[in-house]
């Protein structure tokens, strides 16, 4: 008898699987891809959730209750976590930190992706003086010290998250331009842009429609390791008191008070650098395993 | 081979000045830098006497082409802070940032490069393994927080090290290895690359079949060639291990010239930040410029290019 089910099967055997399957076999077969993703995407609905599950005020002090230890170290469940300096609880803020790093990461990563990404695909198309002037813009920028001009500029505008942000977005645009000129120069010589370019396409709609789906690809690689980047530089930023300004519950500014108190509670310390550590890594994780999933190679 | 480099050259020094233009006009955000410098409680006519007295009041071109001229003779300018020709100051600082950045360098290669070549001769092993878990940690880890961890570990409760300061050369291996730990995953990764690269070429399998020894292919064949890409990337983490110094020298308290860029920026020191600033940059584009030239040198390919 013939049901659906080995109707479906004889089908298969035919066909082959689509590349929608294959690609899905991939991705669910890539551990590093799937525990990146799936902490990334924990850690992302905890920072939309914040106010709903955080068990305090991340803002509210209590001088009463001020350095208590975590549970793990024989404190109560009232603050699972312990509490600062200022007696605020340490799981609140640091719940709430992550709605900072995810948001500096994310935001960061767009306006940098967005700069650079015009003038990779500028450059790997036009070539010739185009792309002599972005690479000589690449090459400025990579000169320019990361941190050292970030800290300057936060120190004269103010460390606002606004600011951070924008300091970020527009130092980072960096590897976007360099992977996207490569992998347009490569795309480029194509029989299916010459074919647009025959039948009298315009450039913005080859740029839009033949160039940007065939390099989004590396893009999404960009854009993840990026945003890892970017959310390591505000933590030490924050850290060295130049960042995100206190009472903002910025991971790297919570290791930067809890450092004075390290000697007698290191968890102070080792807590939140231990989240932004777990945080980094997964989305470098997932960075890694699309590049893996991804790339050509990997196709047949 | 000349016209490589003088081709270099010119490029290299339209990046420095360009680096220069923008290092200065960088401090002029706040459009006003005298009422920075004055601080939020100084009156106007305090405000005035600064502008007047550092020459604020001039147009900024003019105030460029001065800062650059005299920067080209090693003059940077008096430091708001110290009261001291702000090249002296640095200079005394170099020091301490330069063994720092020379030690993380050499730290960075030593553990780098052997792990990547036991990697990439036995893929898929523990050893490989093991090598990829520290290059993914080492690109998660914030340095500040290893740097803290290390200091808990290794000065407070093992008491092995100093947690700070530069006197003596114990004082400058937790630094090292938290500032090498920054520079070897690319190192390590692009090894392995590199040696599975030259590992599956036509020139080892005859080299092989020739009967040469195995521990001869490996290095006298297969190294050689793998390393190249290695030294050039190399160069260029060094210049930016040293512009990345400034947290590890504020972490462990080593007075070099990342930590006087921390201290001037806190307080307005702009000359000093200026110099600073440009100053790291000039070694990132040096060490570039060698690394390009290195690589040429050693490969003619890379000449045409």
């Amino acid at each position: 008898m013939i049901t659906a089910g080995t109707h479906d099967s004889l089908l298969d055997e035919i066909t082959g699987p689509t590349p929608g399957q294959m690609l899905r076999k991939r991705v669910f077969g890539h551990q590093g891809l799937l525990i990146g993703a799936v902490v990334l995407i924990i850690l992302t609905i905890i920072a939309i959730l914040a106010p709903w599950i955080a068990p305090h005020d991340p803002y509210a002090q209590s001088l009463m209750t001020r350095m208590e230890p975590p549970v793990f170290m024989g404190g109560t469940w009232e603050h699972p976590l312990g509490t600062d300096h200022l007696g605020r609880d340490y799981l609140s803020r640091l719940i709430y930190g992550a709605r900072i790093s995810l948001l500096i990461g994310a935001v960061a990563a767009l306006i940098s992706g967005v700069i650079g990404t015009a003038m990779g695909i500028a450059a790997g198309y036009f070539g010739g003086k185009v792309d002599a002037v972005v690479t000589f813009l690449i090459n400025v920028r990579l000169a320019m010290p990361v941190v050292l001009v970030a800290l300057a500029v936060v120190a004269i505008l103010g460390g606002s998250l606004q600011v951070v942000i924008m300091v970020l977005g527009l130092l980072l645009w960096d590897r976007f331009a360099v992977v996207m000129r490569a992998s347009t120069m490569q795309v480029r010589r194509r029989e299916y842009v010459a074919a647009a370019q025959v039948i009298g396409a315009s450039t913005p709609r080859i740029l839009l429609s033949e160039i940007m789906p065939n390099i989004a690809n590396n893009l999404i690689v960009v854009v993840t390791l990026e945003m890892a980047h970017a959310i390591l530089l505000e933590a030490a930023l924050s850290f060295l008191g130049l960042g995100v300004q206190p009472p903002t519950p910025s991971w790297g500014l919570m290791v930067s008070e809890g450092k004075n108190m390290m000697l007698f509670e290191p968890w102070l310390v080792l807590i939140p650098g231990a989240v932004l550590f777990v945080l980094v890594l997964a989305i470098n994780l997932m960075g890694d395993g699309l590049r893996d999933v991804t790339a050509p190679e990997n196709r047949s | 081979m000349l016209q490589f480099i003088l081709k270099r050259l010119g490029l290299a020094l339209l990046v420095a000045f360009t680096v220069s233009f923008i290092s200065f006009s960088l401090l002029f955000l706040s459009g006003d830098p005298a009422a920075a410098l004055a601080g939020e409680t100084a009156s106007g006519e305090d405000i005035e006497a600064l502008r007047r007295l550092y020459g604020f009041d001039r147009p900024m071109l003019v105030q460029y082409g001065e800062w650059l001229f005299s920067a080209l003779q090693g003059d940077f300018g008096e430091s708001y802070y110290f009261r001291l020709p702000v090249a002296s100051l640095i200079a005394d600082r170099l020091s301490v940032t330069m063994t720092l950045g020379v030690c993380g360098i050499i730290f960075a290669l030593l553990t780098a490069v052997p792990l990547g070549v036991i990697a990439a001769i036995r893929p898929n092993s523990i050893i490989d393994r093991v090598a990829l878990f520290i290059s993914v940690a080492g690109q998660a880890m914030p340095s500040f927080w290893f740097g803290l961890i290390l200091i808990v570990v290794f000065a407070i409760q093992l008491g092995w090290l100093p947690p700070s300061g530069t006197e003596t050369w114990r004082h400058f291996i937790l630094p090292t290895i938290v500032l090498g730990y920054y520079a070897m995953p690319a190192i390590m990764r692009l090894t392995r690359a590199g040696m599975l690269d030259v590992l599956n070429s036509d020139y080892i399998r005859t080299a092989r079949a020739k009967g040469a020894n195995e521990t001869r292919v490996l290095f006298r064949h297969a190294l050689r060639n793998a390393i190249i890409p290695v030294v050039s990337l190399a160069a260029v983490q060094m210049g930016f291990m040293l512009g990345g110094s400034i947290v590890v020298e504020s972490i462990f308290a080593l007075h070099g010239a990342g930590y006087l860029a921390w201290e001037s920026i806190a307080r307005n020191d702009l000359p000093t930040v200026q110099a600073l600033i440009l100053i790291f940059s000039m070694f990132y584009i040096v060490f570039t410029f060698l690394a390009d030239v290195l690589n040429a040198w050693l490969d003619p390919r890379m000449r045409s290019s």
